[in-house]
């Protein structure tokens, strides 16, 4: 078996932000549109996957084009415009979901968790591949669900690394925490979301084999009787 | 069914997240590779957890509603320099 490769590349929006921010920083409404329009999409589904209301991941994306205009003189190109961007977009995520109750962790703080938690307990094999798996609608719900089921501490790790496509480095400036740290919360991330898809693949496999035993018991009623009628 | 882990399973676990992101040295994933061959549970286990990565990267994202679009245009200004949808 051969590790899992990341199919997104964040480098190639990288290209041409350079010219695109410093004109929007001299002024020009045209360039910070072409950056609106370019990022959107990222910022919009980041907020989705962090946000469980539609519209508080309509805020959130409003809230960041709003602070990154507001904001776009105090960006030097030390990191890049997209990291800037994904660093506002998830503390504008994280504020909002801290507003609505006390925060259970902070960020850098290492997460506390005993041995036993790591250890897989739904051993099942899924009897799907993820291709037929994205086709099904249900599925996909299924996912979203788990993701937001997560703890936000590890739901940001998981949106930015595996869903975003970021490298463990740029997750790691985006939140201002270690590589290590990342590492840690991905990979609880991971068997979390693992868990609970098993838990929903094992309970689909368990009804589609109930619906089969039941229809097979049904056609061999109509044998039987066909059998009997003859 | 729970996972009855002996050490070898443990030590798995351990090297998991490098063996994942394709960062562990080529004797470490000879190592997992073997156990895998014989651990029955540990295989069905690495195999859903790269499915779960899978499954997640290759998602489509969700596109920007026409409408969502059409308000963050106007509460940023950029009504006349943004395309049409």
């Amino acid at each position: 078996m051969s590790p899992v490769t990341n199919g997104r590349d964040s480098k190639i929006l990288q290209n041409d932000d350079r010219e695109l921010v410093h004109a929007a920083q001299r002024g020009d409404p045209r360039a910070f549109a072409q950056l609106v329009e370019k990022y959107e999409a990222r910022v919009y589904n980041l907020a989705r996957k962090m946000m469980r209301d539609p519209q508080d991941a309509e805020d959130v994306l409003q809230e960041t084009f709003l602070s990154v205009f507001r904001h776009l003189n105090d960006f030097h190109g030390d990191s890049s415009f997209s990291t800037w961007l994904y660093r506002i977009a998830t503390n504008a995520a994280l504020m909002k979901l801290r507003a609505r109750k006390p925060p259970p962790l902070s960020l850098d703080e290492p997460f506390e968790s005993d041995g036993d938690e790591m250890m897989p307990r739904e051993i099942v094999d899924w009897g799907i591949t993820p291709e037929e798996a994205l086709l099904n609608s249900e599925v996909r719900a299924q996912m979203d669900a788990a993701v937001a089921a997560l703890p936000e501490a590890l739901r940001a790790v998981f949106v930015l690394r595996d869903i975003e496509g970021l490298s463990v480095q740029e997750t790691a400036d985006v939140l201002g925490i270690s590589v290590p740290n990342v590492k840690t919360r991905l990979h609880r991330a991971r068997l979390m979301l693992r868990e609970s898809l098993s838990v929903y693949f094992k309970g689909r496999r368990t009804s589609d084999e109930g619906r089969r035993t039941k229809d097979e018991n049904r056609s061999s009623v109509i044998r039987h009787r066909s059998e009997v009628s003859q | 069914m729970k996972h009855e882990h002996n050490d070898l399973c443990a030590q798995l676990q351990a090297q998991l997240p490098d063996y994942l992101d394709g960062e562990a040295r080529a004797e470490i994933c000879r190592a997992i590779e073997a156990h895998l061959a014989d651990c029955d549970d540990c295989r069905i286990v690495v195999d859903t957890l790269k499915k779960t990565i899978t499954l997640y990267r290759a998602a489509p994202r969700d596109a920007v509603p026409r409408e969502v679009h059409a308000r963050l245009v106007r509460v940023l200004n950029l009504d006349k320099f943004t395309s049409s949808r």
